[in-house]
């Protein structure tokens, strides 16, 4: 469970998360939808401490993210998370992307985290490109890899952050699949996300999110068909037409 | 037929002497500079206020032309009454150049390699170190290397300015024989030619080394 109070953060005197209250249970899948510069990514990247904040807590399974004594880098063990920025290693061939981090961080045999590697990338459709360089591959090839790469790391949440806003339209399909995909496996999942179908049909939960607050959240097809709050019903007129 | 009668066996012995101490003097600079160019370069970047204290070094060390540096750095020690031999203070003045200039290098590697990147390494759980090591370093390196190949063939050239404070290299040996001996152009081809046959190497190899990295 991702439990998050009263969260407060500022970038300077840029006030960008204004109080923000949310609970996500295990195997949840629940979607984010706002305006640009209205803090989604900030917050997603509090909750396995890649930001700092001011106030408020983040307890991810009970474990307090902004404590002193935590070892954060347990801790993002268990919380997989894709950009919207292609963000495989270039250095690296597809499998060697995804079996990285098991071997420097869980201290796997290379023989072991090889088989993981090629086991994931399988899973999201990328078998027959273990060997290719990220500048080998498409945008959405990149960001399958990505999500594999996370996967090998065995999380128990996994966060998106509009994984698909830098992909061609034709592109978008095939992520969106592999993130169905998941949540048809139980994974628990924040998905921050333009696609407004994608976020009604295959999550839960769908929060809406305004200048730094969640203006409105609930059940994915009230939210979207039929909003409560006119903020929440001006921005899907906006995006959907 | 006088002029060649100068020139003997142990004149070619004495340049090769010359020749091995300028391959020391490199090796020993390109060692101590590279290292001293990784730490002060990361330092550099990871903190400005590091940056702020070391930046009138690095603009002395930058912008003073390094035969003065020698010369200066040489009578310093002497009148501070710790005089170094010839090798090892020119071998401390052509580190400090070398590293800093290294510094640059690998302080424009570092931001070479975007952020994006170096968080996504973080949030798989590596630690600082485990992302530089893994992530950031090989990908600075890619863009690094180059440049650090053309300082160590510069350094190699700048190693005869060393002449200066008596360390007899390759140049300076050349010199010598050249005041006894009047044979000008034919020993400084020759030491051209060994300089050529250093340098050439080094820039062959890294760019074979170059396109493997771009790979
Ligand atoms: N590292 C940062 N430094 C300063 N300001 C930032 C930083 N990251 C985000 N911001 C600002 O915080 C606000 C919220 O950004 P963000 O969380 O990225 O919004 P969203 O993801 O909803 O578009 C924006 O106004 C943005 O300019
Ligand atoms: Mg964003």
């Amino acid at each position: 469970m991702i439990e998050i109070k009263n969260l407060q953060k500022s970038f300077g005197q840029h006030h960008v998360i204004k109080g923000i209250d949310l609970t996500i249970d295990k195997g949840e899948v629940l979607c984010l939808i706002g305006g640009s510069g209205s803090g989604k990514s900030t917050m997603l990247q509090c909750i396995n401490g890649l930001h700092s904040i001011d106030d408020g807590k983040v307890l991810v399974d009970e474990i307090d993210v902004f404590d002193k004594a935590t070892d954060l880098n347990k801790l993002r063990e268990k919380i997989g998370i894709v950009f919207q920025q292609y963000n495989a290693f270039p250095h690296l061939s597809a499998i060697e992307n995804v079996a990285l981090s098991p071997r420097v961080v869980k201290g796997m045999k290379r023989k072991d985290t090889l088989d993981l590697a090629a086991k994931h990338l399988e899973h999201v459709g990328l078998g027959d490109k273990l060997n290719h360089y990220p500048s080998q591959l498409s945008g959405g090839q990149q960001q399958r890899l990505a999500i594999a790469r996370a996967l090998a790391m065995e999380p128990e949440y996994m966060l998106f952050d509009e994984v698909t806003s830098a992909l061609d339209p034709e592109l978008v399909g095939e992520v969106l699949d592999t993130m169905r995909m998941l949540k048809d496996e139980g994974m628990t999942m924040i998905i921050v996300t333009h696609e407004i179908p994608f976020a009604r049909e295959a999550s839960d939960r769908v929060a809406f999110f305004d200048q730094g607050k969640i203006c409105e959240i609930g059940d994915a097809r009230q939210v979207i068909n039929d909003p409560r709050e006119l903020r929440t019903r001006q921005f899907l007129e906006r995006v959907l037409h | 037929m006088s002029a060649y009668s100068g020139l003997s066996w142990s004149d070619l012995l004495f340049l090769l002497d010359g020749a091995g101490k300028t391959i020391l003097l490199t090796a020993l600079a390109t060692l101590f500079g590279t290292v001293l160019g990784i730490a002060l370069g990361w330092l550099r970047d990871s903190s400005r206020l590091v940056g702020w204290i070391v930046a009138p070094y690095v603009d002395v060390t930058r912008s003073v032309p390094l035969i003065i540096q020698f010369v200066l750095f040489n009578s310093f020690i002497a009148i501070a009454g710790y005089p170094l031999n010839p090798l090892w203070s020119g071998t401390i003045v052509l580190s400090s150049y070398m590293g800093v200039f290294t510094s640059e290098v690998v302080q424009a590697g570092l931001q070479a390699v975007r952020p994006e990147l170096r968080r996504a390494g973080r949030s798989l759980g590596m630690g600082y170190w485990t992302e530089m090591r893994y992530v950031t370093a090989p990908l600075a390196l890619r863009v690094v290397f180059p440049s650090w190949i053309g300082l160590v063939i510069g350094l190699t050239k700048d190693s005869a300015l060393v002449g200066v404070i008596g360390y007899i290299e390759l140049l300076r040996a050349s010199q010598i024989l050249i005041n006894r001996t009047n044979e000008a152009i034919l020993i400084l081809l020759g030491a051209g030619l060994f300089y050529f046959i250093i340098c050439y190497p080094i820039s062959r190899y890294s760019q074979t080394l170059e396109r493997k990295l771009k790979q």
